[in-house]
């Protein structure tokens, strides 16, 4: 079974007197261990689709079953859970709390699930370590250059184990440079088995993954697998 | 996650945005501050002027009731004068009564005069003369320092003999022992046996120390012959008095021959008169203080609310990132009522530091301390305002929808 089954999902929006349509009736199934990037113009869904795929937003319409759990039918506090232990964010502004240091932003979940205070701390060291930062650890953000926070963040979203990395323009705020070190990182956790769904809109980037989906109006336009996919690489262990 | 875990965590980060916004956070609970500090000296005063009354009318014991003409407060002008044309209460009728009360434990019929009296070259003009029985010493709330009281021989006449207050010996005798000497009262010549113990004043306005008491008989051959008596009766058990006030009455009614129908022509006052007026002056102070209280506490807590929604708004993007890695609804509610109560909390203390001071300053006009139950009401109120004041900007930063605060600039 897929990891994500989205059955005909739609999402409108009201806007004043008009009804924007941001999805209409998307079905998508991605697999465990998918590198999957998600490409689309300003205004065409992509967003949209994600904030569904990360349980920020729900449906208007539609189901939406993550890891086998309808999540579509979900009040907020079933979401929160559900974002705290299967989806792990990145984002484009990196979204990390400004008076924090790094260690303290890596253990910003661990906190909400409720895991107690030495573990945490050693798993978000470990978190860390893991994203080359662990000389960097009671680094507040400020303190930090671009990459080395879109480390932090990938580090937290990492740190709960999670189903998915969700990427929302990850690179968008770094250069080339950086952005092509983060998106090496990414090609390695893709390789360890990890779900990776990046939203972007530079080809560049798209280019890593080995399957993508370009949004045009709220609809899937199209869904191209590279050459270099590799389903073999998905561990057969964790495919359900 | 744990309510407990939740709770600590929302203590760490309030601490952290209070401390990030020093200013504002100590301007915000300026408003907290002012209102703590008028709870706290509100409650200290109104239980200092408690305690003040309850010294000053120690001198009417509780379980005293006292037979008089007239009641102690009178309802109106008309009822005064109808109390003006009431047949004294003499001392046959006194003497009667004692006869025939079985849930009393003393009677003192108590007459009384201002008279000069004079020592050698020493004179006071005016000093209060009592004429009562050996019963005084139980009713009077008196207590000898030196000498005794008089017997019951010496009370019913023949040797003319006195107790006398602190204050006539103060001021009659400079360093001579009194006990002993002979004054002269209004040309009587009087032998002191015993000085009071000093009493202090009634309400501050009388004063129980400069009084002379003399047997009855001496009184009225020597003052008045025919004086308008107050009975005083010490009842056995004050949670009796209530029923030893009706026996009085029936006792008293029979004694004075009036009809089943006629009202009493007498009054039975008792120090619970004077408590029940004061309760009730008491109580309109309360209800003035705790308005002016509730009101500063009002616009304090309006402060906080409002700085609330600024923190709540300016951390939108915090909020968004918080709900996005895991935050239930429960968690940013309770995160930002902790901050909240936290500001009050600190300006709760902060008002207890001025407000003792202030105490101690008050402590010169009444008997008033900052007693711990006031701390404990000060530190509830404020942290009653914090959650109260705190809820409305919590709900709105709980109820956020996470898109859109993770949006927000």
């Amino acid at each position: 079974m897929s990891l994500i089954r989205l059955k005909r999902i739609s999402r409108r929006y009201q806007m004043g007197a008009e009804t924007i349509h941001a999805l209409r009736e998307v079905s998508l199934e991605i697999e465990r261990g998918e590198y999957v990037a998600i490409m689309g113009p300003s205004g065409s869904g992509k967003s949209t689709l994600m904030n569904v795929i990360g349980c920020l937003d729900t449906p208007t319409s539609g189901e939406y079953e993550l890891n086998n759990t309808l999540v579509s039918e979900m009040d907020d506090n079933e979401l929160a859970e559900i974002r705290n232990k299967e989806i792990g964010f990145i984002f484009q502004t990196f979204n990390l709390l400004p008076r924090s240091d790094a260690l303290r932003n890596v253990e910003l979940p661990l906190i909400y699930a409720g895991v107690p205070a030495e573990e945490r701390r050693r798993i978000a060291l470990d978190a860390l370590a893991s994203v080359g930062l662990a000389d960097r650890i009671h680094h507040k953000p400020n303190e930090m250059s671009g990459g080395q926070r879109q480390r932090v963040a990938v580090a937290r979203a990492l740190v709960n184990k999670p189903s998915i990395l969700l990427a929302d323009e990850p690179t968008g705020n770094l250069d080339s440079k950086t952005g092509a070190e983060i998106m090496a990182l990414f090609s390695q956790l893709s390789n360890q088995g990890h779900t990776i769904i990046v939203v972007t809109h530079e080809e560049d980037i798209a280019k890593h993954a080995r399957r993508i989906l370009r949004i045009r109006d709220g609809l899937i336009a199209s869904d191209e697998r590279h050459e270099g996919a590799r389903p073999a690489t998905v561990p057969p262990a964790s495919v359900p | 996650m744990n309510l407990l875990a939740e709770v600590k965590e929302g203590l760490s980060i309030s601490w952290e945005a209070i401390r990030a916004n020093k200013m504002r956070s100590a301007l915000t609970t300026l408003g907290i501050v002012i209102g703590v500090v008028t709870v706290t000296l509100m409650g200290t005063a109104i239980q200092g002027l408690d305690r003040a009354f309850l010294d000053n009318i120690s001198a009417i014991g509780a379980d005293i009731l006292y037979v008089e003409r007239f009641e102690w407060f009178t309802g109106s002008r008309e009822d005064w004068l109808r109390m003006q044309k009431r047949p004294r209460i003499t001392l046959e009728q006194a003497e009667q009564l004692e006869g025939q009360l079985t849930m009393s434990r003393a009677v003192a019929p108590v007459a009384s005069r201002d008279r000069p009296v004079r020592y050698g070259r020493a004179e006071s003009a005016s000093v209060r003369i009592i004429g009562s029985t050996e019963q005084y010493q139980y009713t009077g709330g008196i207590s000898i320092a030196k000498g005794r009281f008089f017997s019951e021989q010496e009370a019913r006449g023949g040797r003319p003999v006195c107790v006398i207050g602190s204050e006539v010996a103060e001021n009659l005798f400079r360093d001579e022992p009194p006990v002993g000497r002979r004054i002269r009262i209004d040309q009587q010549s009087f032998e002191i046996i015993g000085v009071l113990e000093k009493q202090g004043s009634l309400l501050g306005l009388i004063s129980l120390d400069n009084q002379i008491i003399v047997p009855l008989p001496q009184f009225t051959a020597y003052f008045r012959n025919n004086p308008d008596v107050t009975i005083q009766v010490k009842v056995i058990a004050v949670d009796q008095i209530e029923e030893a006030k009706e026996e009085l009455r029936a006792v008293m009614r029979r004694i004075r021959g009036l009809a089943p129908a006629e009202p009493d022509d007498f009054g039975i006052n008792q120090q619970d008169q004077f408590v029940q007026i004061f309760h009730r002056l008491g109580g309109t102070i309360a209800a003035i203080g705790l308005f002016i209280t509730a009101l500063s506490l009002f616009v304090g807590g309006i402060g906080i609310m409002n700085i609330m929604f600024v923190s709540v708004a300016e951390r939108t993007r915090e909020i968004g990132i918080r709900k996005a890695v895991g935050a239930k609804r429960r968690t940013i509610l309770l995160q930002f009522l902790i901050e909240a109560a936290c500001i009050c909390l600190l300006g709760g203390c902060l008002a207890l530091a001025i407000a003792w001071p202030l105490t101690l300053v008050m402590q010169r006009f009444m008997p008033a301390a900052l007693s711990p139950p006031i701390v404990l009401i000060a530190l509830m109120v404020s942290l009653i305002t914090g959650v109260i004041s705190g809820f409305l900007p919590a709900w709105r930063a709980a109820r956020m929808n996470p898109v859109d605060a993770l949006r927000n600039e």
